[in-house]
């Protein structure tokens, strides 16, 4: 993983990236979101104080998913009725990954473009995408409350967010993303949290 | 972890707030992972995910009322991992009017997320949300669910409602709101869908043992006593019903092997027959030896059979079997009866003209029989006829050993049938019957 150095254009910090084909990532300093363009970075927003969040996974922790080591490079905060969960920006393979924590429940998933989507959907409704049959389980309504860390896209300045999430008779889960104009599949699977096989985790006081 | 950075994340740890209610100090065990907590001392429901802790709900219940059994804050290892007991509530279900109350504990580790132990009468039951999803098979008449290749029968769907809660929850918990919740059975696990709004939570739990509980939380003095049988316990004798048939089968097999094994090898030869007539009208001493006869091969079994003529009379027979060379004797009496007539019923008979039995072990040699017949006097003259056979296949012997078998086997089998029952009698499917069976107290 090659480690291009640049500068905050906002606060003049030096930013490092993780991962060479990351779109954006945030000032660890002044919180400025910044963008990459051809010549340097841009910045196009400010990150609010973020929630208080008690996951046990941060920026930089490693594991590895069906054999393949990953790192956590960036994530974004959603807020829903449960309080708030964490879509964590994984590389691996050099490609990206999602492994999204609510309430400690783990999910790692994969965007899958390509396949037929529906505007809209309702609990208990089927959809089959690559020959897996997936129900929906639930529609959250969500609000973006933040990102940290890079990111393969430009994701900020998001309000309401519409989440639909699927899952299989098989464990494979689907969630449809429905933050943009056109909607999103990611394909991918409930796992365990030992067999992530997680290091540089966050500690907690008295455990 | 990134260290080059001017804020590195905090270690979360145990947040100290007070109640916007009653201004007691409260903790929040799960971190930010709680939606909802329970103020210690008012009671109130409290937004956990506020930082200004906004008022839920105001539950007007003394805080003692239902003390749980392992106490908020204890720590225990599940599985291996360790858990801290977070949250309790106690849900209720009305079946015919009558209220029913288990006990959810709400468990806690930071990296893996909520647990839960549920208990109703002494039963627990380790519980966690479902990674996948149950296939409904309701082309039956009855409901069943299958998950990882095990089928569940459909045991119960009730209303439950919350009507006690303490501690911390991950969702927004209510005293007063009820969800559908429906159990289906594979024992020892139990999966419940429970419906909130149109959405599906799955749940798999699985039977534990209450000591095993008290063990992992190191909890004093010991479990409740489990009342009763509950939905999902394992049954003790469902192995073991399958191992004794398994049992039996073999040894009946090999009882019927024996069998033939000792059919085909008895010589099952005659060794002695003379008839005689025994005068009942004579005053004179009846008894008589017979003429010596030779007993060849192995020791082995005699057959010693006695047909007479007897008709509304009885005849008693004292046998002796004297070897001639070594003086040894084998005594028996033989009662040989038969009575018949009619009365208002038709007719009847009574006892049987013949007799036979069986002596078992009688070494090879010469022997001869002493006979002392005895029957009432005055009836004429009766006619008998004795005939000795050696080596007589016996099979009463195998009747018994099956016998011997089968008393076990069908003694479990009951008591197996008679858990299945009580296990039923608790469901939505219980066997109509008379409201006699006090069997659900």
């Amino acid at each position: 993983m090659t480690q291009p150095a640049a500068n905050c254009p906002n606060c003049g910090a030096r930013i490092l990236f993780r991962w060479s084909s990351s779109v954006q990532t945030v000032c660890e300093y002044c919180k400025s979101i910044l963008v990459r363009t051809d010549v340097d970075l841009k910045k196009v927003g400010q990150v609010a104080d973020l929630p208080p969040n008690s996951s046990p996974i941060q920026i930089g922790a490693e594991g590895v998913y069906n054999h393949h080591p990953f790192v956590a490079v960036g994530r974004i905060i959603y807020e829903y009725d449960q309080g708030t969960w964490n879509e964590w920006h994984l590389v691996m393979n050099n490609g990206s990954a999602w492994l999204s924590d609510a309430q400690d429940n783990y999910v790692v998933t994969f965007a899958a473009p390509g396949r037929k989507l529906p505007a809209s959907a309702k609990v208990g409704e089927q959809y089959v995408w690559d020959n897996e049959s997936y129900a929906v389980s639930t529609v959250t309504k969500a609000h973006y409350r933040g990102v940290e860390g890079e990111l393969p896209f430009q994701y900020w300045d998001k309000e309401d967010v519409v989440f639909i999430d699927l899952m299989s008779e098989h464990g494979k889960f689907a969630t449809l993303d429905y933050s943009d104009e056109a909607p999103v599949l990611y394909l991918g699977e409930s796992v365990e949290f030992e067999d992530l096989k997680l290091k540089n985790l966050r500690t907690f006081e008295g455990w | 972890m990134s260290t080059g950075g001017p804020n590195p994340p905090s270690t979360p740890h145990v947040k100290a707030m007070n109640c916007p209610s009653c201004g007691a100090a409260l903790s929040l065990r799960s971190f930010t992972q709680a939606v909802s907590v329970v103020c210690d001392s008012c009671h109130s429901i409290l937004d956990a995910q506020d930082p200004q802790l906004k008022i839920l709900q105001q539950f007007k219940k003394a805080t003692g009322e239902d003390p749980p059994l392992i106490p908020l804050g204890t720590r225990g290892r599940i599985r291996g991992t360790p858990y801290e007991a977070v949250g309790f509530q106690r849900r209720t279900i009305h079946v015919e009017g009558i209220p029913y109350s288990w006990h959810e504990y709400i468990l806690f580790n930071p990296y893996k997320g909520f647990r839960y132990l549920t208990e109703y009468n002494g039963h627990w039951n380790d519980t966690s949300t479902l990674r996948a999803l149950p296939t409904l098979n309701s082309h039956t008449g009855d409901v069943t669910v299958s998950y990882l290749g095990e089928t569940y029968q459909h045991f119960q769907t009730a209303q439950a409602s919350t009507t006690y809660v303490l501690g911390e929850f991950p969702w927004q918990v209510r005293v007063g709101e009820a969800n559908e919740v429906t159990d289906y059975i594979c024992p020892p696990r139990v999966l419940s869908s429970e419906r909130s709004g149109n959405e599906v939570t799955w749940s798999m739990g699985e039977y534990i043992a209450g000591r095993d509980i008290w063990k992992a939380f190191s909890l004093p003095d010991g479990p409740p006593e489990p009342i009763g049988v509950y939905e999902n316990q394992p049954s003790p004798f469902s192995t073991d019903t399958k191992t004794i048939w398994t049992i039996f089968g073999a040894f009946a097999i090999f009882l019927l092997l024996m069998m033939l094994g000792f059919a085909s090898f008895a010589r099952d030869e005659q060794a002695f027959q003379g008839a005689y007539i025994f005068d009942t009208n004579a005053r004179s001493e009846a008894s008589f030896v017979t003429d010596p006869f030779e007993l060849k091969g192995r020791t082995s079994t005699l057959e010693l059979s006695t047909t007479t003529n007897v008709d509304n009379n009885w005849i008693y027979l004292n046998y002796a079997l004297i070897n001639q060379d070594s003086g040894q004797a084998y005594d028996f009496g033989r009662e040989v009866s038969y009575y018949h007539g009619y009365d208002q019923d038709g007719s009847w008979t009574e006892g049987s003209r013949n007799d036979s039995v069986a002596i078992p072990s009688v070494p090879p040699g010469t022997y001869f029989l002493r006979v002392e017949p005895e029957s009432d006097s005055g009836h004429g003259t009766i006619h008998y006829e004795i005939t000795a056979k050696r080596d007589v296949p016996q099979f009463s012997f195998f009747g018994i050993a099956l016998l011997a078998l089968l008393v076990p086997a069908a003694l479990i089998t009951w008591r197996s049938m008679n858990f299945e029952h009580l296990r039923w009698a608790e469901s939505d499917h219980a066997p109509m019957e008379s409201s006699s069976d006090g069997d659900d107290d």
